[in-house]
């Protein structure tokens, strides 16, 4: 089973949910953090990476020797990444969206692969959980085929927790497809809600069973509340607005660790994701 | 002209909340929301729109099937596994890089630019706003920014206003980067945690491979004072100047469910302190 916990709004709790449930259900389990571009579910499991991998992607190389600047790269290329100037070619490697079209279309075989880095790919383990996650390298735009390539390791034996990044974008969404369940963490304010029904809007489109998580829920007012009952989405657990929490986060301590009760109920949370998808 | 860029690497550290209060004491300008896929600083600001126009963002394919003969050369050449075993090329999946277009041999596929979300350029009580809203799901989110940031420009021009405060998306990909390039200064709302000084770093070497110079303050400082040292250290040894600290309150909390800025809602020191911190930021730009 592939849970995948995100949230629209960045900061209400994405990380605390997917690591504290991964640590609590007993079964088998992979975390797989797919938030590459801040990635932060390692400073919590604190894993032990035995094994790093470069993740690229293929852009073009021009071998100016077999190019007659015929400029068919440059028509069929949609994203300006490849285009003859008189007797030159130019590539835009961070424009390249890795098509292959100009490699596809050339008549002379003058283009050839060559690749450019997305970033790293790390796995380890941290107890009895499998840790996975992807870091996008600085200044690198595209981070899809790297969250591709951090799924790739999802091990159908186990449940995985795949931690998203937050937004509603194509990032979100390489994220969420394939889920069996999507887990939206939010908090009761307007910014909660409001990102809160583009996630559900997201997670609706691509036809998944889902859930809420109201993080400081006394925080605010009780509009999430209303939101899920008029909407028919079960709200499945409640974290209360409790500086103590707030202080253990902040020291990257887990809540299960800093506040035991917590543990079942997040065994609760995972027996309802259970039922629900099944 | 001056175009001041927060951002804060991780999200939830209180980026629109300090935006929507900067707002609030800041004259003459053009304010521009460029999380463009969750945007919120429109909750605040309560935007009149007076002007509006779809974004169109990529192109993305389509099957003809009366045209199409099945021959599945369009599912060989596609890089995305976009196309269905039964002919149906997937919105979602589908790149919009246009190779199945170019190889089918039938001439089957149709390639419309689609309509990705919608830009606005409104009224608001604390001024203009240029903002917009990506369509659920969909791409070039990068563009869009990109797309936000000129009409605030050109705005700020035809208005003769000095300074564009522009609220930025998290993260460090394509969206941020698309808010960043070429943007007088950055101010980076972070928070003392753990997560919040790891993001803190990777947001920071961003803003250091474009050169652009970079500010920070620590929202929520008091919550853990040994992380704020921590960052305080950090910004110190790589060119960050910390411009200061906002205590921790829950007349923040209180203020957007009333819908207004913090400046507006609280006298307490949390508004004193966002007060000191957007003096310093003004001071900043002016010198």
């Amino acid at each position: 089973m592939i849970i995948c916990i995100a949230s629209g709004k960045g900061g209400t709790g994405k990380t605390t949910v997917a690591t504290n449930l991964a640590v609590s259900l007993g079964d088998p389990v992979q975390l797989l953090d797919c938030d590459v571009e801040q990635p932060n579910a390692h400073l919590f499991l604190k894993p032990e990476i035995t094994y790093t991998e470069k993740v690229t992607t293929p852009v073009p190389e021009v071998d100016l020797d077999k190019c007659d600047y015929c400029g068919k790269c440059g028509e069929i290329c949609q994203f300006s990444a490849i285009t003859v100037i008189a007797d030159y070619v130019l590539t835009f490697p961070e424009l390249c969206h890795s098509c292959k079209g100009c490699m596809m279309v050339c008549p002379h075989e003058a283009i050839s692969e060559k690749p450019r880095e997305l970033g790293v790919l790390e796995k380890g383990t941290s107890d009895s959980v499998e840790f996975v996650h992807g870091r996008l390298r600085i200044s690198e735009a595209m981070s899809p085929p790297l969250i591709e390539r951090v799924k790739e390791q999802i091990d159908s034996g186990k449940t995985a927790i795949i931690d998203a990044p937050p937004g509603t974008s194509c990032p979100v969404i390489s994220t969420m497809k394939d889920s069996d369940f999507v887990l939206l963490v939010t908090e009761p304010t307007p910014f909660g809600l409001n990102d809160l029904k583009l996630a559900v809007g997201a997670v609706r489109i691509l036809g998944m069973p889902m859930g809420i998580v109201i993080n400081r829920c006394d925080a605010g007012d009780d509009c999430v509340t209303r939101y899920a009952a008029a909407e028919g989405i079960p709200v499945m657990m409640e974290i209360p607005d409790d500086r103590k929490i707030a202080e253990a986060y902040s020291r990257g301590v887990m809540m299960v660790d800093a506040f035991p009760d917590m543990k079942e109920k997040f065994q609760n949370l995972y027996g309802k994701i259970r039922q629900s998808v099944e | 002209m001056k175009e001041i860029t927060i951002i804060s690497g991780k999200g939830g550290t209180g980026k629109t909340s300090l935006v929507a209060s900067f707002a609030a004491l800041a004259e003459n300008k053009v304010l521009a929301d460029c999380d463009v896929d969750a945007a919120d600083l429109h909750l605040i600001l309560d935007p009149e729109v007076e002007a509006s126009d779809d974004f169109k963002g990529g192109r993305v394919a389509q099957i003809d099937p009366d045209r199409c003969t099945e021959c599945g050369e369009c599912v060989e050449r596609c890089q995305f596994n976009a196309v269905s075993d039964d002919f149906v090329i997937d919105k979602i999946d589908c790149e919009g890089c246009g190779v199945c277009v170019y190889f089918c041999p039938a001439d089957a596929i149709d390639f419309p630019r689609r309509v990705c979300g919608k830009w606005y350029i409104s009224r608001t009580r604390f001024g203009p706003m240029v903002h917009a809203a990506l369509g659920i799901a969909e791409e070039n989110s990068g563009l869009l920014v990109s797309l936000v940031r000129n009409k605030a420009k050109e705005l700020a021009k035809e208005q003769g206003r000095d300074m564009i405060l522009v609220d930025g998306p998290p993260g460090i990909g394509c969206p941020v980067i698309a808010s960043v390039t070429g943007t007088d200064v950055v101010l980076i709302v972070t928070e003392p945690t753990l997560s919040g000084l790891h993001d803190l770093g990777r947001i920071g070497e961003l803003t250091d491979h474009f050169k652009i110079p970079t500010l920070a303050c620590i929202n929520k400082f008091d919550l853990n004072q040994e992380v704020s040292q921590q960052i305080a250290d950090h910004c110190q040894k790589h060119g960050i100047t910390l411009l200061g600290n906002v205590p921790y309150s829950k007349s923040v909390t209180h203020a957007m469910v009333a819908g207004k800025s913090i400046v507006e809602y609280a006298q307490d020191d949390t508004s004193d302190a966002i007060r000191t911190l957007w003096g310093q930021l003004k001071e900043y730009c002016e010198a």
